[in-house]
């Protein structure tokens, strides 16, 4: 995973309340079986003016200029300004791919839905929840301010604002740790084998009929 | 209504209880716990200094659209399933409802089948009900039809709504395809704990009248009430008289929404139904080990005086048949209702949000609910798709033929034992006299992975659990229902009071 650090980028804002990871990234591209080539079609059916379907070129597509991720003064956007309840619905990590491989690595919003914030973590995809007014005025700011470039310090926990305001965020430690050093979590984890094990023991005591295959 | 501030903290009320438990007592020095609590403690395995935990997964949902990254994953990194009896693994979502002997016709969706049978065969996995077996269905719906979700479990799977198993008091939730590969390789997630949620119906839905909401209207009306965000960061527990009065069923249908208010995890706590719905399930414990399961089964519930962070109360006496209007499962009202006016919704994030889904759904607001003329119904999903919404939804068809301008009517049973038993009980013949099409199981038009799909502007009465833009279809209207509403609405070519024609 790509750790993050300190990142400064152009920042797009998408104006909607509970984006939900259908609209992320519609099913039909859920039936690949790689993990890569997500990118081109986050946000299909708002991005394209056509139904969009897997193995079609995306690069002949008309794009739908109304929605701001295919405005120009939002071109190369790498942060995403949202609204609240973001991510909602699926489980598919699908959506953090997508965004990620968009070239996306931060999404801002008052909230998010508990499983897709939880993917974008593994993803190196930092989400960032802020006050509903801190939002707020980073909607006036962004729409008011062409070419806003803001910057996140994940170390210190900060979005800045150039020559304005800074907000503090909150984020687990140990989230924190893992993406500010790109560890793999499965590696971790495996640090503490003997815990897993002996856990195991004492539950097959207290409940045998979780381990069918320890029946004689 | 009351409910409490979020944040005041509330305890748990024993007179809630309609049913006295055989619990046993615990030592006064003992703090008392949630559900959610006790299923919590008994799985964590490490604890690290900011609170985040690793806990332990005792059963592994897998189906074939979440997983293949996730075994790529462990072969690329040289490694192997930690514990492969936690597995039980099926293909649901890209698999046709219609002829399936003769393959799957869509290229991409074959590959993704085919590719999950090979990585069953390839790391072992022995609990496969692949394509073709008597048992595939959704794993939703298999998974406790199996007797594979037992009480005091930890339950994953890469799918939102694994939250359905919780009815078996199991702490239940989804997971990312990355998570799906911890797990595979480690038996653990790690993990913060959720703040949470009692949501108490209350009211007496037996009591001699005709007609008494269902599981589905009941859940709908919780979502109208806390919003979709309204759970999230919460595990909800629902109690209450009007829950315990619910069927197995009806519980994972309800526990199966709890995803749509935001929650990752619902949960119902066991009585008598868990215990019996469980007895002689092929996996659950043999009958040598029953009664000590069963017997540690019934501890799991809260205790009194446990407390809650959270309270929402709901009356079900008041929960009317319920249709969903807009694109989000909040937008919902009841049957007798109109279609809200954005104009007079005050919050403009709101208010947007609504107008956006009215012009999507096509529908001018005021419009009267029973006005909505539909075009297909869809009874089917891990919401609906057992055999008691095939029973409800037949008992409203039978004698009755679907009208004129319904273009697409259709049963997806959840699984295939649940299919053989609807025929059993000649439910089949009931939906095909009323000219209903009687298809294999499958996720099918839930979200339309296969061949059944809504096309742009066709709209729908579906007894699945989400109306997002397109998620039956690029440009397809979705309204969701109980099982019952959407056979009243085949007959009626509209959304319709099934109490009427009861």
């Amino acid at each position: 995973m790509e750790p993050f650090r300190v990142h400064t980028g152009l920042m797009v804002p998408l104006d909607r309340a509970n984006v939900d990871t259908d609209a992320i990234i519609p099913k039909q591209f859920l039936k690949s079986i790689k993990r890569t080539g997500f990118g081109e079609n986050a946000f299909d059916e708002w991005r394209y003016m056509d139904h969009g379907e897997p193995g079609v070129d995306n690069s002949k597509r008309a794009l739908n200029p109304n929605f701001a991720l295919n405005q120009p003064r939002y071109k190369g956007a790498t942060i995403l300004l949202a609204r609240k309840n973001f991510g909602c619905g699926s489980s598919r990590e699908h959506a953090p791919w997508a965004l990620q491989q968009f070239g996306f690595r931060a999404i801002i919003a008052p909230s998010f839905a508990d499983i897709f914030y939880n993917n974008c973590f593994k993803n190196g995809l930092l989400p960032i929840v802020l006050s509903e007014l801190q939002v707020d005025h980073l909607f006036n700011v962004v729409m008011a301010t062409s070419g806003l470039r803001l910057t996140i310090d994940l170390e210190r926990q900060l979005v800045e604002v150039p020559g304005g305001e800074v907000y503090q965020f909150e984020v687990d430690d140990s989230r924190k740790q893992s993406l500010l050093n790109g560890w793999d979590e499965i590696g971790l984890t495996l640090r503490h084998v003997d815990k897993i094990r002996a856990y195991e023991q004492s539950r097959a005591i207290r409940e045998p009929w979780i381990f069918p295959e320890q029946r004689g | 209504m009351p409910e409490s501030v979020p944040g005041n903290a509330v305890a748990y009320n024993p007179a809630m209880r309609s049913s006295p438990q055989s619990t046993p007592q615990l030592p006064p020095q003992a703090r008392p716990r949630t559900l959610y609590d006790k299923l919590w403690d008994a799985h964590v395995v490490h604890t690290e200094s900011d609170g985040t935990a690793l806990i332990y997964i005792d059963r592994h949902l897998v189906h074939e659209v979440t997983s293949p990254q996730a075994f790529e994953g462990l072969e690329i990194n040289g490694r192997k399933p930690w514990r492969l009896k936690s597995i039980l693994a099926t293909s649901d979502h890209n698999v046709p409802t219609v002829g399936r002997h003769e393959g799957i016709s869509d290229a991409v969706s074959r590959l993704q089948v085919e590719t999950l049978d090979k990585n069953i065969k390839k790391f072992g996995v022995g609990d496969y009900f692949g394509m073709n077996d008597s048992r595939q269905g959704i794993v939703h719906v298999i998974g406790p039809e199996q007797g594979a979700t037992l009480p005091g479990m930890t339950v994953v799977c890469g799918d939102s709504h694994t939250s359905t198993h919780g009815a078996f008091a199991a702490l239940a939730f989804g997971i990312g395809t990355s998570e799906v590969e911890h797990v595979m390789a480690t038996q653990c997630l790690v993990a913060k704990k959720s703040k949470s949620l009692l949501i108490r119906v209350e009211g007496k839905v037996g009591g001699g009248r005709r007609w008494q909401p269902t599981a589905k209207d009941i859940v709908l009306a919780i979502i109208g009430k806390i919003g979709t965000a309204g759970g999230t960061g919460y595990a909800i527990e629902f109690a209450g008289s009007a829950i315990r009065a619910l069927s197995m069923e009806g519980r994972m249908t309800v526990c199966n929404m709890a995803i749509e208010a935001g929650a990752r995890a619902g949960m119902v706590a066991v009585d008598d139904k868990t215990i019996d719905y469980l007895r002689g399930r092929p996996y659950a414990p043999p009958a040598a080990q029953f009664d000590q399961a069963s017997a540690h089964w019934r501890s799991l519930h809260s205790d009194e005086g446990a407390v809650f962070d959270r309270v929402v109360e709901l009356d079900a006496t008041n929960v009317m048949p319920q249709v969903t209007w807009g694109t989000s499962p909040e937008m919902v009202a009841g049957i007798a209702a109109n279609v809200p006016d954005p104009a007079k919704e005050t919050d403009p994030v709101k208010r947007e949000a609504m107008e956006r889904a009215l012009q999507y759904m096509g529908i001018d607001p005021g419009t009267p609910i029973s006005q909505i003329k539909i075009d297909k119904v869809f009874i089917g999903s891990c919401t609906n798709s057992r055999i008691e919404d095939l029973r409800a939804a037949a008992g409203v068809l039978r004698g009755r033929h679907i009208a004129s301008n319904i273009t697409l009517a259709m049963v997806v049973p959840g699984s295939g034992l649940v299919k053989r038993q609807a025929e059993a009980e000649g439910l089949d013949k009931v939906f095909l006299a009323a000219g209903f099409e009687w298809r294999d199981p499958g996720c099918s038009m839930c979200l339309g992975m296969n061949d059944d799909r809504l096309s742009p502007g066709e709209r729908c009465a579906s007894t699945s659990n989400r109306n997002f833009e397109g998620r039956q279809g690029a440009g397809g209207r979705t309204h969701l229902v109980s099982p019952e509403m959407a056979a009243a609405a085949a007959i009626a070519g509209r959304f319709a009071d099934v109490r009427d024609i009861l």
